[in-house]
């Protein structure tokens, strides 16, 4: 484990900035925006210098110098930096979309910057950090500032989806910590480096792989274990919102990855990776269905959230041996990426609908109380990308799916592939023929519209969305930096 | 091995009391027990017999166990402001449907 040169000092840098900031924009209070949005720009550059760093391969670094069976080492690899730069991407965007949202001086936009900088941190540390009990502290801090976070929407709705979802993520950690007390058990040593080189398929490895799984299952919200999100995901802030659906959820997700495929491969059997496709699959038509149902905007973009998770974990039979197993990887990380940005975009669209219309009810849209184009080609783009049309990040990752199906002979998943692209289009277009319903501005009654939302609330959802169809074109240089250890390339 | 049995049984209750218990408060106590179980397990893998060279228990599973302890107060703290705001907002006959 020797440090690449000065690279490596940037890890924890990436967990102490957005903890700085968080705590510099506590103490300033009413300025406190100003410290956070710095310490967001600032961790955006130290994410897309990890980036650049990662190609060249991984970074090592041992807190306190430290190393790593004693202290707790931090690393980064081409999947950790991707992991990182999104969320880095979403949360400046959405950070700037709530300086307009939070009034200036109101007691909720206090809270709100300390909150969304602690989100970060804990992001970035379960990201690079390389030990197992750091990832459960991380886990911990996730869960509860985006517990937090909801409640800022303050009425008795959000509080009690928030009160669930406390509940929830705290059975989910611990799940995953009674996980990680049997590992230590089993080998004595938390280090991912260390495990991944001694771990085996012994009963008790796989138990703890089973609690782990069911723990960071519920909390990544997969299906039948989604129950809290839709309430949770709705009835929070948009901004908020945005981050939940985005950055939170892949969060532990990205701890189910490196569990199974690096840190415990053995323990994982064939029929586990299976089932976790099969619902999968059932969590693309559930979701999906309810979202072409629920009456709500924000319900049905959180409906579509628990249908897009579901494709994550198509590929998990094929993630694990055998053909196709770099395009499997590639599509994952793919659809994370690509979900993050659409689906930030659409609630920061949903958000701004939201705001103008005074109301969220689908069927009471009318084109003349929306907000700008901006909003509603954002909303668009974002649901393209959402459905899996070309030229989106969406279609990039639906593609490699199928390529990897292809090269494993899984035909069954382009059966599934196809009928969740559908599914998606008909709760998508159900938004968008809203926008073109013009029927009051034919009949001569057209209101000027009565609210405004700032520009910047258009622009982030737009640059958002913008950033889900450029993912679309870039998929090949972005994806040649991946090094996962046990991945062939 | 007594003990890593008790915190498995702690656990399972506690985990069946946030499940199955309808007052918040219930369910967060439940989600306390839990929480104990599993230090329990881990302390009680702290434990080296003798013949290990001297009977130090291992020191890092207690850290572990100090850190999980601090992470269950806070969100215990958490847990409980956020009952006392529904009381706030919502009125108390209605809370314990949640």
């Amino acid at each position: 484990m020797i440090p690449a040169g000065g690279a490596s000092a940037m890890l924890p840098l990436l967990v102490s900035v957005p903890l700085l900031g968080g705590l510099a924009s506590f103490v300033l209070g009413d300025r406190g925006r100003w410290a956070a949005l710095g310490a967001l720009a600032l961790n955006a550059v130290l994410a897309a210098l990890l980036l650049a760093a990662t190609r060249a391969g991984p970074l090592d670094y041992a807190l306190g110098g430290w190393s790593a069976p004693l202290g707790i080492a931090l690393g980064a690899d081409g999947l950790s930096a991707l992991f990182v730069a999104v969320s880095a991407l979403v949360t400046l965007v959405a950070g700037v979309y709530s300086l307009a949202y939070f009034a200036g001086g109101s007691a909720t936009g206090r809270v709100f910057w300390p909150l969304w900088c602690l989100l970060l941190a804990a992001l970035n540390t379960l990201f690079v950090t390389r030990d197992l009990f750091n990832t459960y502290v991380a886990i911990e801090v996730l869960g509860l500032s985006a517990v937090a976070l909801v409640t800022l929407a303050g009425d008795v709705t959000a509080v009690r989806a928030a009160l669930r979802y406390l509940l929830v993520s705290l059975v989910g950690s611990l799940c995953y910590l009674m996980g990680v007390a049997l590992v230590y058990r089993v080998h004595g040593v938390l280090d991912a480096g260390a495990l991944a080189r001694i771990s085996g398929s012994s009963p008790l490895e796989c138990t703890a792989l089973a609690l782990m799984s069911a723990g960071l299952l519920l909390k990544t919200a997969l299906f039948p274990l989604h129950f809290w999100l839709p309430e949770a995901h709705a009835s929070a802030p948009a901004p908020v919102s945005a981050a939940l659906s985005a950055l939170v959820l892949k969060g532990t997700f990205y701890v189910l990855l490196r569990l199974w495929f690096e840190i415990l491969p053995g323990a994982a059997g064939p029929g586990a990776g299976t089932t976790l496709a099969v619902l999968g699959a059932a969590a693309i038509a559930w979701g999906s269905l309810m979202a072409a149902r629920t009456p709500r905007l924000k319900r049905l973009v959180a409906y579509s959230t628990v249908a897009q998770i579901g494709y994550l974990f198509l590929l998990f039979p094929l993630l694990g041996r055998g053909p196709g197993r770099a395009a499997a990887l590639d599509a994952v990380v793919y659809f994370v990426l690509a979900h993050a940005c659409a689906k930030a975009a659409m609630f920061l669209a949903a958000g701004n609908v939201q705001s103008v219309a005074g109301h969220d009810r689908i069927d009471e849209l009318r084109g003349d109380a929306l907000p700008g184009a901006g909003t509603q080609f954002a909303f668009a783009l974002a649901g393209i990308s959402l459905v899996g049309l070309p030229p989106t990040g969406g279609f990039a990752a639906k593609w490699m799916l199928l390529q990897g199906a292809a090269q494993a002979g899984a035909w069954w998943l382009f059966a599934v592939a196809l009928g969740g692209a559908l599914l998606a289009a008909i709760y998508v277009f159900r938004v968008l023929a809203r926008c073109f319903d013009l029927t009051s501005v034919l009949a001569g009654r057209e209101a000027p519209r009565l609210v405004h939302v700032a520009a910047c609330r258009e622009w982030s959802a737009l640059v958002l969305a913008l950033a889900a169809l450029v993912l679309g074109l870039v998929a090949g240089p972005l994806l040649s930096g991946i090094h996962v250890p046990g991945v062939p390339r | 091995m007594p003990f890593t049995t008790c915190g498995v049984l702690l656990f399972a209750i506690g985990l069946y009391g946030v499940l199955a218990a309808r007052p918040l408060l219930r369910r967060i106590l439940a989600a306390n027990i839990m929480g104990n179980g599993v230090f329990m397990v881990l302390v009680a893998g702290a434990f080296r017999p003798a013949q290990a060279g001297g009977a130090i228990p291992d020191p890092v599973a207690h850290a572990l166990v100090l850190t999980g302890i601090v992470v269950a107060v806070s969100a215990t703290a958490l847990g409980l402001h956020l009952v006392c705001r529904l009381h706030e907002l919502a009125p108390p006959a209605e809370d314990s449907r949640t």
